[in-house]
């Protein structure tokens, strides 16, 4: 399981920063999204994978008999933030096509009027 | 309770700016109160410190790894009221006016957002609620941003949130490898469980992540593209707050994290970061003089005098230390003066462009001699602010026998002076370009435009009459970060709980 996690982790990472190197700015968009997700699924496997072992303490159980809540509060706030940033930088997005009427960035430098 | 008034009296002057009638001269007066009160909680947590030592908040009252603490030592307090003071010379422009279109859309909130993040940054003891705080402070700027609608203006801002956006990835994937290793996220007990959870191979990825991380925020070669990129384009007000503070909070947390974290002074990150920093200071100061807008040389400078914050880091001596933060005090308020002077010429001229500028001396010979100041400080001319932090980095340099890169860090100091010289000849010397003679266009400066640079002008004067003092202060703030113990013990107890894995 862990190693399935790390090779989807390390194919996020791969195809997040692929897109944010291309010119379009929806792909750079979507990059980011992937990028985050990337982290997140890295934030899961980094911290150990258990199975089938929540994390509710129950009278006589032991902590190794849990799975380790942190690390999904972290991916909790994490996925928070990420979908605020998304939905931020969609809105930019979306100004940025409306005064440049393009997708492109390079068309949008200060030099190309 | 104390510690957390540098946040939380933010957060209410932000909520307060939000439910108050949207007049603007309540809500300037409000933001403006706002941050003076602010000023005072950060002000009364330096005194406490000085006086009793490491300060430390358990918020819920859990014990001490378990929960988010807030920390503050010396470095912390002395950077909150940093932020504070640049806090309250920034609300204060808002009285000579806010554009009616960014006020409507929550200009004066989104500054105490600003404020609140990064005062967050500066006291947290927590590294995942550091990457929180970063966060809260990016989404603040990514907004004031890009209040815009100019093309130049979307470009900026965009390059701007993209690139802080990638740092925020590479911070998050680094604390998540840290919390596989170590179990814990508190910055004290992550300290103590230093010696078990050293592996040198996993220790230098995570600390050239941490390095990526930061010095994107921090603009260090060659990662600082963004910066100039964007710096010239919001009004001077925000200018000033983006980079008297940001930057800052990059190299702020750059220390925190590396003496707490990595307290290996021979890792191979120390000679990277040697490196980059020096290479930082050349290429900055480089890009200023091929540059031919009032902001954008600033920009140049700001990223080029970033290399004097982080090359005490990188040598690890107490006295290189000092020097650093020391050269952090001083660039933070000359840095945000400067962008706050471009303001004034925005206002006479409407642009920063030298080719537009000029003649002011004859105009305005006061607000001339007053801009002398701060530009003359940042390019360390004796007796003033600039001089008193480039001696403090450079000779610990010299002590320590890295003779190639006290040469450096000189001749870059040179390179500053003609600058800083060019800044204000064009300004303010030559005679006015025609077009602006001939229109007879001269708005004048009131007491609020003038007034914020005036307070921040007379900190530089203060900060080098008493730069003994202050640079004591600074020593302390270097000690106590080196030594680690001590900051572990005053957050943990001694030998208090370890986070169990």
């Amino acid at each position: 399981m862990e190693l399935l996690l790390a090779i989807i982790a390390g194919a996020l990472y791969a195809s997040g920063l692929y897109l944010m190197l291309r010119r379009r700015l929806a792909q750079l968009i979507i990059g980011l999204g992937l990028l985050s997700h990337g982290s997140n699924i890295l934030i899961l496997s980094a911290a150990g994978v258990t199975r089938a072992k929540p994390p509710l303490m129950t009278v006589g159980m032991t902590a190794d008999q849990l799975a380790d809540p942190v690390p999904q509060s972290l991916i909790l706030t994490a996925i928070v933030i990420g979908f605020g940033v998304l939905a931020f930088s969609l809105v930019l997005a979306h100004r940025v096509h409306q005064s440049v009427a393009s997708d492109d960035i390079d068309m949008m430098g200060p030099d190309r009027a | 309770m104390l510690l957390a008034l540098p946040i939380l009296l933010p957060l209410a002057t932000a909520i307060l700016l939000h439910l108050l009638p949207q007049r603007s001269r309540l809500l300037r007066v409000v933001g403006f109160g706002g941050s003076l009160s602010v000023l005072v909680a950060a002000v009364w947590i330096f005194v406490r410190v000085q006086r009793s030592g490491i300060q430390v908040l358990e918020i819920a009252s859990w014990p001490a790894p378990f929960d988010i603490t807030l920390v503050a030592d010396v470095f912390s307090a002395v950077m909150v009221v940093m932020v504070s003071v640049i806090g309250v010379a920034v609300t204060a422009t808002a009285f000579a006016g806010v554009d009616p279109r960014r006020e409507a859309v929550g200009y004066h909130p989104l500054i105490q957002v600003v404020l609140m993040g990064v005062a967050g940054a500066f006291l947290t003891g927590d590294i995942f609620n550091l990457y929180v705080w970063f966060e809260v402070m990016l989404i603040g700027s990514f907004v004031l941003m890009s209040l815009h609608r100019t093309r130049a203006q979307l470009h900026a801002a965009f390059t701007y949130v993209g690139l802080n956006l990638l740092a925020s990835a590479f911070l998050l994937t680094a604390i998540g490898l840290l919390y596989g290793q170590a179990g814990t996220l508190n910055l004290a007990d992550l300290a103590r469980a230093w010696p078990e959870r050293h592996t040198p191979g996993l220790d230098a990825a995570l600390s050239m992540l941490f390095l990526t991380a930061f010095g994107i925020k921090a603009g260090l070669f060659p990662l600082f593209f963004w910066l100039p990129a964007s710096y010239h384009t919001p009004p001077a007000a925000v200018g000033a707050l983006l980079a008297g503070l940001l930057t800052k909070v990059g190299v702020y947390a750059m220390i925190r994290v590396f003496t707490l974290l990595f307290p290996n002074p021979h890792a191979i990150v120390y000679t990277v970061l040697l490196v980059l920093s020096a290479v930082t200071m050349v290429v900055g100061l480089l890009g200023a003089l091929a540059q031919h807008d009032f902001r954008r040389v600033l920009s140049f400078n700001l990223v080029g005098h970033i290399g004097f914050t982080t090359i005490g880091l990188a040598l690890w001596t107490p006295a290189a230390l000092g020097g650093s933060i020391l050269y952090v005090l001083h660039h933070m308020l000359v840095i945000s003066t400067l962008y706050l002077v471009s303001g004034l010429f925005l206002r006479q001229r409407r642009t920063t462009e030298l080719g537009a500028l000029g003649g002011l001396y004859r105009s305005q010979p006061a607000v001339a001699c007053l801009a002398l100041i701060p530009l003359f400080s940042l390019a360390g001319i004796p007796p003033l602010s600039g001089f008193v932090a480039k001696v403090a980095v450079v000779a610990p340099m010299i002590g320590s026998g890295h003779y190639l890169l006290a040469a450096v860090a000189l001749c870059v100091s040179l390179l500053t002076v003609l600058s800083m010289a060019r800044l204000w000849e064009e300004s303010f010397w030559k005679p006015a370009a025609m077009s602006v003679s001939s229109s007879g266009f001269r708005p004048r400066l009131g007491v609020a435009m003038v007034g914020p640079v005036v307070f921040l002008v007379s900190l530089t004067i203060a900060l080098s009459a008493f730069a003994g003092p202050i640079s004591r202060v600074t020593a302390r703030a270097a000690e106590q970060l080196l030594d680690r113990n001590a900051y572990v013990v005053a957050v943990l107890g001694q030998g208090g709980p370890r986070a169990a894995r």
